[in-house]
Parts: C-alpha cells; structure tokens; sequence
C-alpha cells in the first residue's frame, strides 16, 4: 500500500480490475494485518469498549496473564450494565455485590489509562448511546464490545459486533482479533413508513420473517431509500435488533446524515482532520456490482406498529393481528416451543393482544433511549395518565439524554403521566439480581429481548416501540398509538 | 487450557430451540468479578425448583441421574443466542461439558466456545435428533475433532470446522499467545494505517504503539 492514496483509488473504484466489493468486505479487507487462514484473519480493530459486567473480569485477567494494554487511547469504558438507575444513586446497587464489579472497571480503567465514563460523568450512559454521542464510533472503523447489541453501532458504516470477555482480553492487548470473515447479507427496504411506524417495528417485522436465526454468519448491509431516510437515531435502533437475527453485525453506508451526527463530537476529528476523514469516508458504499450471497427486500408501507407475543424476538405480529397459530408457524417454529412459548406468556392461539391487560410499561434500553425516542413517546403521554395501579418506568439511554430531555421539559411530561424519571443506564431491560418485574407480570417494554425471564423470574415481556409502550401505559392494556387521542386534537 | 481431542461420555439431550445465554446462566447468578464459581449457576432458572433456591427440579432434564456424569449437550437450533457473555460458556465448562451439538450457534457463543476448550458441532437436525434420541435411551456419545465424527452406536455422523478453531481446540491453544507472537507485524500494521487514516489513531502518553 503507498501511503497517500486517494481513498477512492485505494477502494478500487476508478480501475475495472478490482473485484466488486461490499461495504462490510472492503472495511473487513482493509483491516486484514494477516491472513491466518482460509477462513480466519487476523483483524486490526480501532476501538474497544467495555462495560462493568465483562470489563473488569477482562481486565483482571489480563493483569494475571502479566499482560499490557496495547492502546489505551482507543479503548473506552462505561458503567451501564449494573450500576442502579434510581435517583441519587451510588456504588451500591440494589444487585447483590454490584459493587465489586464497578469496583473493578473503575480500579482496571484507572491502572491502564482507559477513558472510563463513570457514574457522575455527564458522559456516562448505555455503550451503545454514549459511543455515538461521543464520536467514538466512526465510519469505517472496526468496534468491538463484550456486548451482543454492538451490531447497533454499524449504523454509522462502521464494522461492529459484539465478542465475548476473552476477546476482549485479546483486543485489549492486540488490538486485534483473530475472526472468521461473515458472509454478506443485503437487506433492501424502500418505500416510506407509514405514520406511528418506527424502526422498531420495522425490525421486529424483519425478525418475525426472516426467525431468529434467520441471519446468522451474515453480516447484514440495510439499504433502501427507507433506510437513508432514517435518521441515525432510528438507524441505530434498527442495526441494534440485528444480533436478533443471530447477525454477526449490521452495517449501513455512511452518507451526509451520517456526517452531520458526528460532526463536533467530542472524539470525533476535527479540523483538517476532519476534512481528510470526510474525504475518505464518501467512498464507503458497497461497490455498485458487488454481490451478496442473500439478498431480501421489504417495503416500509408494508409494515404495522409490531409487538412480541412469545419468547424470542421472531415471535412478533402486526398489533392488530392474532395470536398466530402453531400451524400457521410450521416450518419456524416447533410445536414444543410454541406451546412453551404460549404458557409462559399465557396466552392461546387466536387471541388478540389488543386490549389485553398489562401490569407494567418500560421505555429504555440500547434499542429505544435516545432522545427521539423519548421525544415520541412524550408526544403521546401529554396531557395522559398511565392506567391506575401500572407501574411505568422510563430509563434515558444517557446522561447527556437525561440532560435534554429535562432542558426540553419531557421529564415533566413523564413525570405528570405517572412514569418514574430515572437516571441512565441498561436498568430492567434485564434482571441482574436487582429489581424486577415480577413473576407472571405482563411488561410492553422498549427493549430487544422478550426471553423467559429476561426481565425477572416469570416476567412477561412484550416487545413494541416506545410509542406502543406509552399507549399502553395509558390504556392499561396494550393499545394502538396511532390511536391515542392527542391533547391538540 | 487443556486440549480436546476426541471425547466418549454421556450425552444429555436439551430438545429447545433458541437457548439463550440468559437461560444457559441469569444474569442474577453473576455474582462476581470472575471466571469461576458459575456452575450452580448454570440453568438455575430451570435447574430449580424456584428462583434463588437449590432445590434441584426433577423434572429438568439436567437433574435426571442417568444424566448426572454428560460431559456432552445436545441441544436445538440457535444454541446460545442472546446476550455475549462468556459467563454462559465458562458456566458450562464448570459443570462438566466440553462438547456441545446443536443445528446452529449464536455466532458470539460459538467463538466464546473455541475460547474456553468446548468444541461446538453444527449438525443437520435429522441428525441431531438421532444423537439425542440415543442419549435419551442412555448410549454415549463419541465426538472427534480429527477426524471430524461424531457417533453413537451404529450412526456416525460427519461435521465442519474451521481450520483455526479445530486446531485452537486440539492442542488448547491461547489465541492471545499465538496473537502475540506477530507484534511486529501489527505494529508495522498501525504505523502505516495511522498514516493513512490519523483519526482512528487516538493517543494517550501511555499508549506504547
């Protein structure tokens, strides 16, 4: 490679030599340090992030194995997993010996010079939200987490997944990976949404066709005029329902919504730097001929408000739809499970999920946090009350999202609805030994996993986008927001 | 870690589909900054009577004790989905197995597998479902990553597996050892990518490269 190619050149694009190639294979190649063999290289990766549930046990680790961290520049740290998101919070949590594990990611980050965002820090928040506020996450470069929902990050046309603690344990001393390059999937949605229809539903929409299986060894390119017409909130919320469908990651091309995110950001270039990483982030697309090995198309106008009735993110249907029945699922899913699936949500086929009644609302998580998402939801919970006796919670993904939304007033709007105001963090989108929501509770939750207890032992959870959850919580049951009446009208 | 090569055990068949890592280990039963002391953990959800207790569930597959010495699982489609973490691997290896075969893996899980000595075969489900019905009915199992077959009585089936992870697994190899190993080659790798894209290259004064 001689340095100072033009990025376009160096992508092949000028010359009819070059094979065609897809975004995902020409950041994958560009990354390549060797080549270990046919099915393995061995990766460079730019940036690291950890988090106290996995962060510290790689750490310590590491230190056993008198091991150094390579880079501590590029690799970031947060408390999001354990730490309490009640109001005034501290180390303790309310999880049994939470506070060893902030303990250890503070001590950790601190001995090896690694930014941490910790609990006070006005940077603190769910990885998947802060890393994008920061500008840590940038096109074009490989990002690695102990985290499955890390696929969410390819929104910015970077190379994301999620890796286990000892992968970590090898970024942090390699800054590399040795990983099997995923075959590339394309999935195509054009058309518009339609009104009170979200990413979210999109992406349960895509789950519930393609099962929760239905990606995996792929790593899923979104294109689409519907698509590039997502802002890179809902993009994000898109790519983070990818590990959903057993992806290795998600990826969409960077273009000038992308740019205007990440323009300023704290981490993010500036300057003529700015400029150089501008120029070569306009040549990262897929190639105009490159070939996927599977392609699927949808069509935004095709799509409903979604909600989850079993135990895997697959098990979604329109709001208006029934119940499906086990016939009707043949070939996907196996009448043992389905039959599970129905018993523990306690449900039979047929039944609407309209208008069934619900015990508790959560908005919240790596998937729905952000700014926007509080913003719709709050459009539809002014001037309402949750139904008396629910339990609604609402959880912004970040400090910094905390900090908006309240400068905006829509910590008023949550709060005057009956909602808990909490502070930022992964909080119950799962149980770690802390709160919970119950056995046999019933939950419409902005989160991505609606597993047999994800959410507490016997907990119910049904997944839907933030407008949906904030319906509900109005209604006491699960509702239709494009059917909640507005103050104005 | 210590290397597997073939291994002739008990099998224990776990006929669901999309067992995640939430199931495989809660989140609950994380209790601290380690590696080890997971494998009461290990399915607790299912594995006992109620959350919390020890009572074991007999009617949990696990708890039969014709199962109680599997040191292989046989289990559906999807195995591992969900949620990385490495606990779910390290939990399984603790109680005992170092052979898990499903239809399919979550990616994240199966890569954590390769890490932690516990060889993941993909098999077609016909045949997976052959393999658990022999368990059921108390054969043990062979599996053999040199010759890439897994039997049980009369049937044997072939499988895959990538070069890197076969040999990672057969000669227990540390993958950060062999990483190590080609530091010149990575810091030659990074001096010249930080020439061309400076930005990805953030610095602090303890940054060795």
């Amino acid at each position: 490679m001689i340095e100072g190619d033009s990025a376009g050149a160096r992508r092949g694009q000028t010359g009819g030599h070059a094979e065609a190639r897809t975004l995902a294979g020409m950041l994958w190649e560009e990354h390549v340090v060797a080549s270990l063999d046919s099915d393995t290289d061995l990766l460079a990766i730019d940036r690291l992030l950890l988090h106290e549930r996995t962060g510290g046990v790689a750490l310590k680790s590491l230190d056993e194995a008198g091991r150094q961290v390579l880079a501590p520049g590029q690799v970031f740290a947060t408390m999001d997993h354990i730490v309490d998101t009640f109001p005034g919070r501290s180390d303790k949590t309310l999880m049994p010996t939470g506070t060893a594990f902030l303990t250890a990611m503070r001590e950790g980050a601190h001995k090896h010079g690694i930014t941490l965002f910790d609990l006070h820090d006005p940077r603190q928040g769910i990885v998947h939200v802060i890393s994008p506020e920061q500008g840590i996450v940038l096109p074009g470069v490989t990002l690695v987490c102990p985290d499955s929902h890390t696929c969410t990050q390819g929104a910015f046309g970077a190379l994301a997944w999620g890796i286990g603690s000892t992968e970590a344990e090898h970024a942090l001393a390699t800054m590399t990976l040795r990983a099997d390059r995923p075959r590339d999937m394309r999935i195509t949605i054009d058309g518009v949404l339609g009104r009170g229809v979200t990413a979210k539903d999109l992406a349960l929409q895509i789950i519930s066709r393609l099962g929760s299986g239905g990606a995996k060894g792929y790593i899923v390119e979104f294109a689409g005029s519907a698509v590039r017409g997502l802002d890179m909130e809902a993009r994000m919320t898109l790519c983070n329902m990818a590990t959903e469908l057993a992806a290795f990651g998600a990826i969409i091309a960077p273009d000038e919504t992308t740019f205007a995110y990440l323009q300023g950001r704290p981490f993010a270039p500036a300057g003529a730097q700015w400029d150089a990483a501008l120029a070569d982030w306009r040549s990262l697309s897929s190639d105009e001929h490159a070939a996927f090995a599977v392609e699927h198309r949808f069509d935004a106008a095709d799509v409903a408000p979604m909600i989850s009735w079993g135990t895997s993110p697959q098990h979604a249907i329109p709001l208006n739809a029934t119940v499906p029945t086990a016939e009707a699922l043949r070939g996907s899913v196996g009448q043992a499970d389905y039959d599970r699936a129905l018993a523990y949500m306690a449900l039979a086929p047929d039944m609407s999920l309209l208008g069934l009644p619900i015990d508790a609302a959560f908005i919240g998580s790596c998937t729905n946090s952000r700014i926007s998402d509080l913003r719709r939801a709050a459009a539809i919970l002014e001037g309402h009350h949750v139904s008396p006796g629910l339990r609604a919670i609402c959880v912004p993904g970040s400090t910094q999202v905390k900090a908006a939304a309240e400068a905006e007033g829509l910590d008023r709007i949550f709060r005057d609805a009956g909602f808990e105001w909490r502070e930022a963090g992964c909080s119950m989108c799962f149980f770690a030994g802390g709160e919970s929501f119950g056995a046999k509770q019933r939950v419409v939750s902005s989160t991505n996993r609606n597993f047999e207890s994800r959410q507490g032992p016997g907990t119910r959870t049904h997944l839907a986008s933030p407008e949906t959850v904030a319906a509900s919580a109005i209604a006491g049951r699960i509702a239709d927001p494009r059917f909640i009446e507005s103050e104005d009208e | 870690m210590t290397p597997l090569v073939a291994l002739e055990a008990i099998a224990v068949p776990l006929m669901r589909d999309n067992v995640d890592t939430d199931a495989i280990i809660p989140s609950r039963e994380m209790k601290s900054v380690s590696k080890t002391g997971l494998a009461d953990g290990l399915f607790a959800g299912w594995r006992y009577v109620a959350p919390g207790s020890r009572t074991l569930d007999p009617a949990f597959v696990l708890n039969d004790p014709k199962f109680a010495d599997a040191r292989i699982l046989i289990s559906g489609a999807n195995f591992g989905c969900g949620s990385s973490r490495e606990h779910a691997v390290w939990a399984l290896a603790e109680y005992g197995f170092r052979v898990v075969v499903a239809p399919s893996f979550s990616p994240i899980f199966r890569a954590n597998c390769v890490r932690n000595g516990i060889a993941p075969i993909a098999l077609p489900e016909d045949a997976v479902q052959q393999l658990a019905a022999a368990a059921e009915r108390g054969e043990r199992v062979a599996a053999d990553l040199g010759s890439l077959t897994i039997r049980t009585g009369a049937a044997s089936f072939t499988f895959t597996m990538e070069d890197e992870a076969r040999t990672m697994l057969m000669e227990g190899l540390d993958a950060i050892e062999l990483t190590l190993k080609r530091r010149e080659e990575i810091a030659g790798f990074r001096q010249a990518d930080a020439a061309r894209r400076p930005w990805v290259y953030l610095r602090k004064t303890t940054d060795s490269v």
